[in-house]
Parts: structure tokens; C-alpha cells; sequence
């Protein structure tokens, strides 16, 4: 590239999230600690409410969303320690790209692994809990993608800051699951109604929240996150 | 009678918040040789004396409610900690964002103080609306949407005022918790509008136009003294958060010079 030429964002934003896919897939680590996480917590959920099939089932959705949340914790804490380590994000931000796209790509990279782990997830509840999938796979989709989103935008400028702070395992749950729960509890509701079937057509209304709430949070971390990371 | 009252208590509330701020600011900043505490000392004479005469009020002065009987006598209390506690959460939403339009420590100072202020009347109202929940639903804590997203609030902001203890850099720390603000701050409009938009257990919004002509004044009076001694608060919390920051910022000359910053005094 000739010197003094910016990269556009869309394109920056590729390529700092093929980097990131690229760490991820080189180690894997990462991932293979999360699927192992959230196996566990969703065993311990079947162990901690007893035996009982029936409730499990009608409660599968809160805890999906509980065990992706945890999980998620653990994932966006690493997604900035990646950077931290040999101190890359400074090398990015010397880079001629808007630091913005730091934020898109960190914020859809997350957005990915929590959509995979969720979809690794399913064949599990529906083997522990016995539930069934009474709407189909789309709207189980769109529920999981908005409910990954809605976690991973506001996560992704708390890891940032909780990255450099002290105590920082404390600090991403003490200030990212107050601020998500509007967002985790239609994420639960909607995929109760996908699991048990939406006789009274509310599913549209969360569905409505949760891309409310995207809309916030993604605008207001694109907006943020230049001064979250500047020196 | 009532239009005197009002009138006093709106004079005195407003006199002693102006005096306050500017003797207390302006004229008398932290570390200046002039004294501050006069100014300090008649805010919380004219919020004792409203606060008196707002307790005798509604006590005594109103008469009973006609479903609850004395036990609506709480929201003479429990209402304006509300208010107070909004007033300084949108405080520390505007510190906030002014910060990041323009640096000042002022600014971060005061964001600082509006915060814990807010969480402390908040807390306080909270309390204050369980003790009235028992008689009165029957339950301390009813999964409300109003009682639940002022909980949720609540703790956003203990997390943000984690995060301020957290981060040892003065400047990283006011442009975090700044960004944190902002977004915690998202949550308000919720908190306000959540008894018109779900329409559950929690009575709409207490103000003047939606009380008992005769309970108005008796509100107002109280809520005049909570303005008092929210500024009062907000004041010296203020002027520690200030001195704490010249602190912090003044130390590093202080110390002795990092010799690595410097490679020609390395012997």
C-alpha cells in the first residue's frame, strides 16, 4: 500500500477479525475451554434443579442463556488479553486504520464464538433436558444471533476497559451483567417460545427488545470505544 | 397559608443551594485560605429547619390517606430520595459526557460525587419503599418492573463506582468510567417510564399533579430540604474527590525520577 493512505473500515474491519479467527483457529484453546465450560454449567444446572425432566425442559431457555453468559465472560476477557500480552494493541492503534474497526471486529469475533457455542450447545439440551425444537431451526437462529449480539457489544468495551484494570476478572461480570439483563431475559423468553411453540405471537415483541437493545449498544461502542483504547 | 409556605420554602431551598455552590466553589475553592465551612453550616441549618417542618407536615399537618390511612405518610420521604437520587444520576450522565468533550478534573470530580450521591438516595428510597411494601402489598420485594429495573440501576452503578476504585491512572481512570457513565445512564429513561409502560404494582409517578391537593405542599416542603441536602452532599463530596485528584496528579514530581526514563543518569 502507498504510505499515507487509509484503509477504509469495512475492509480494516475484515481484516483485523481474519486475524483474530486465524489466533483462534492456530489455537484453539480458547474455544475448546469454552465448549467445556458451558458443557459443565449446563450439567450443573440439570444437577442443582434435580432430576426432574419436566422443569428442566421448561426452563431450558434461561439456562442456555445463563451458561452462554458465563461462558461469554470468559470469552471476552481473553478476546483483549490476546492484545495485551505482547503489547499488540498498541501496535494496532500505530496502525492506519480507525480504531473503531478494532471495535467492530473485536465485537463480531465474540459475536461468532458465542453463535457457535450455542449452536454447539443445542444437541446437548435436547439430550440432558429433553427438549424439543417446536418452531424450527430460523427463528432459533435470528434468537441466537440478536442474544449473542446483544452480549458481545457491551462486552466488548467493558472487556477493554476491565483488560487494564486492576482486578479485572472481578470487574467485566460486576459491570457487563447488570447492564445485559433486559437483553438476557428476552433472549431466555424468546427462545423459551421457539423451544415450547408461540401460540400467542409474542415472539415478535422480544424480538423487538433485543434488536432495540442491539441498536444501542452497538451504536454507543462504534461511538466509545476510539476513547475507551487511546492513551 | 399554603402559598406563603410554598413560597418560603422555595426561597429558602433556592437561596441556600446558590450560596452554597458558589461560596462553596467559587469563592472558597479546596485549598484556598478563605473558609467555606459558614456557608456549609447555613445549608445544613436551612435543611434541618425544612426538614423539620416537612416531618411535622407529614405527620401531622396532612390529613390520613383514604386507603392506606397513615401509611402513605412514607412517600413525604421515599418520593423525593427518588427524585434526588434521578437528579444526581443525570448529573453524573452530563459530567460524563461533558468529560469527554473537554478534559477537566472538575468535571471528573464531580462526576465522581454525583454517582455515589445518587446510589446513596437511591439505596435509600429503595429501603424506604420495601418497609412501605410490607403493610401495604403484603411483600418486601415484589418482582415489579419498576422495583426491579431501579435494582438493576442501582447496580450499574455500584459497578461503576467499583471500576473508579479499580483503575489507579487518574486520566484513564475519568475517561473509563466517563465511557461506563454513559452507558450505565442508557438505563434512566427505562427506570422513569416503567410504571407507564408496564402497567403492574407500583402506583404511576408521585408528583405534584398526581397527589392530593392538600399532600402538595407537605411533598414540596420535603423535597425542597432533600434538594438541600443533596447539594450538601454533593459539595463535600465533591471537594474530597477534587483534593484527592490534585493529590494523585500532583505526586509523580514528587517522587524521585524514574532513572530508565532517563538513560544518560544510568552510572
Amino acid at each position: 500500500m502507498r504510505p499515507g493512505r487509509s484503509i477504509s473500515l469495512p475492509r480494516s474491519v475484515g481484516v483485523l477479525l481474519a486475524k483474530d479467527l486465524l489466533i483462534e483457529w492456530r489455537t484453539r484453546a480458547r474455544l475448546n475451554a469454552l465448549v467445556f465450560f458451558a458443557l459443565a454449567t449446563l450439567l450443573l444446572f440439570s444437577f442443582a434443579v434435580g432430576p426432574d425432566t419436566k422443569l428442566l425442559a421448561r426452563n431450558a431457555g434461561g439456562y442456555l442463556w445463563l451458561a452462554l453468559l458465563f461462558a461469554s465472560v470468559l470469552a471476552l476477557g481473553e478476546s483483549f488479553r490476546v492484545e495485551q500480552e505482547n503489547l499488540t494493541l498498541d501496535g494496532l492503534r500505530l496502525a492506519p486504520a480507525d480504531a473503531r474497526a478494532i471495535f467492530l471486529s473485536k465485537a463480531v469475533g465474540n459475536t461468532l464464538l458465542l453463535v457457535a457455542l450455542g449452536a454447539l450447545l443445542i444437541p446437548v439440551m435436547v439430550a440432558l433436558y429433553g427438549v424439543q425444537v417446536a418452531m424450527g431451526p430460523l427463528p432459533f437462529a435470528i434468537t441466537l444471533l440478536l442474544g449473542c449480539m446483544a452480549i458481545s457489544a457491551p462486552g466488548t468495551v467493558y472487556s477493554a476497559i476491565a483488560s487494564n484494570a486492576r482486578a479485572r476478572d472481578v470487574l467485566l461480570p460486576l459491570l457487563l451483567f447488570p447492564l445485559i439483563i433486559p437483553a438476557l431475559l428476552a433472549a431466555a423468553k424468546a427462545t423459551a417460545l421457539v423451544l415450547q411453540g408461540d401460540p400467542m405471537e409474542q415472539l415478535g415483541s422480544w424480538y423487538g427488545l433485543l434488536s432495540g437493545f442491539n441498536l444501542i449498544y452497538w451504536g454507543l461502542g462504534f461511538a466509545l470505544f476510539p476513547r475507551v483504547i487511546e492513551d | 397559608m399554603n402559598t406563603v409556605l410554598q413560597l418560603v420554602s422555595t426561597t429558602a431551598a433556592l437561596v441556600s443551594v446558590a450560596l452554597g455552590i458558589y461560596l462553596g466553589v467559587k469563592w472558597a475553592p479546596v485549598g484556598s485560605r478563605f473558609n467555606a465551612r459558614p456557608a456549609l453550616y447555613a445549608m445544613t441549618g436551612a435543611a434541618v429547619a425544612l426538614l423539620a417542618l416537612g416531618s411535622w407536615m407529614g405527620l401531622v399537618w396532612t390529613p390520613p390517606e383514604r386507603e392506606m390511612g397513615h401509611v402513605y405518610r412514607i412517600i413525604y420521604v421515599h418520593v423525593p430520595a427518588m427524585w434526588m437520587a434521578m437528579l444526581a444520576l443525570v448529573l453524573n450522565f452530563g459530567c460524563c459526557i461533558a468529560y469527554l468533550f473537554k478534559a477537566s478534573w472538575k468535571t471528573d470530580a464531580l462526576a465522581e460525587a454525583a454517582a455515589e450521591v445518587g446510589l446513596l438516595f437511591g439505596t435509600y428510597g429503595l429501603v424506604l419503599g420495601s418497609i412501605w411494601g410490607k403493610p401495604t402489598w403484603g411483600v418486601y420485594w415484589d418482582w415489579d418492573p419498576r422495583l426491579t429495573a431501579m435494582a438493576i440501576m442501582l447496580v450499574t452503578y455500584v459497578g461503576y463506582t467499583a471500576l473508579r476504585r479499580f483503575v489507579e491512572d487518574p486520566e484513564k481512570r475519568a475517561v473509563w468510567s466517563s465511557v461506563v457513565g454513559i452507558i450505565s445512564g442508557i438505563n434512566m429513561p427505562i427506570v422513569w417510564k416503567s410504571v407507564q409502560w408496564w402497567r403492574s404494582l407500583h402506583q404511576v409517578q408521585s408528583t405534584p399533579k398526581t397527589v392530593d391537593p392538600d399532600m402538595v405542599l407537605a411533598l414540596r416542603v420535603n423535597a425542597w430540604a432533600s434538594l438541600i441536602l443533596l447539594v450538601l452532599f454533593l459539595l463535600h463530596r465533591y471537594r474530597i474527590a477534587l483534593a484527592t485528584r490534585e493529590a494523585e496528579v500532583a505526586l509523580p514530581s514528587a517522587l524521585p525520577t524514574d532513572t530508565r526514563a532517563n538513560p544518560s543518569e544510568v552510572v
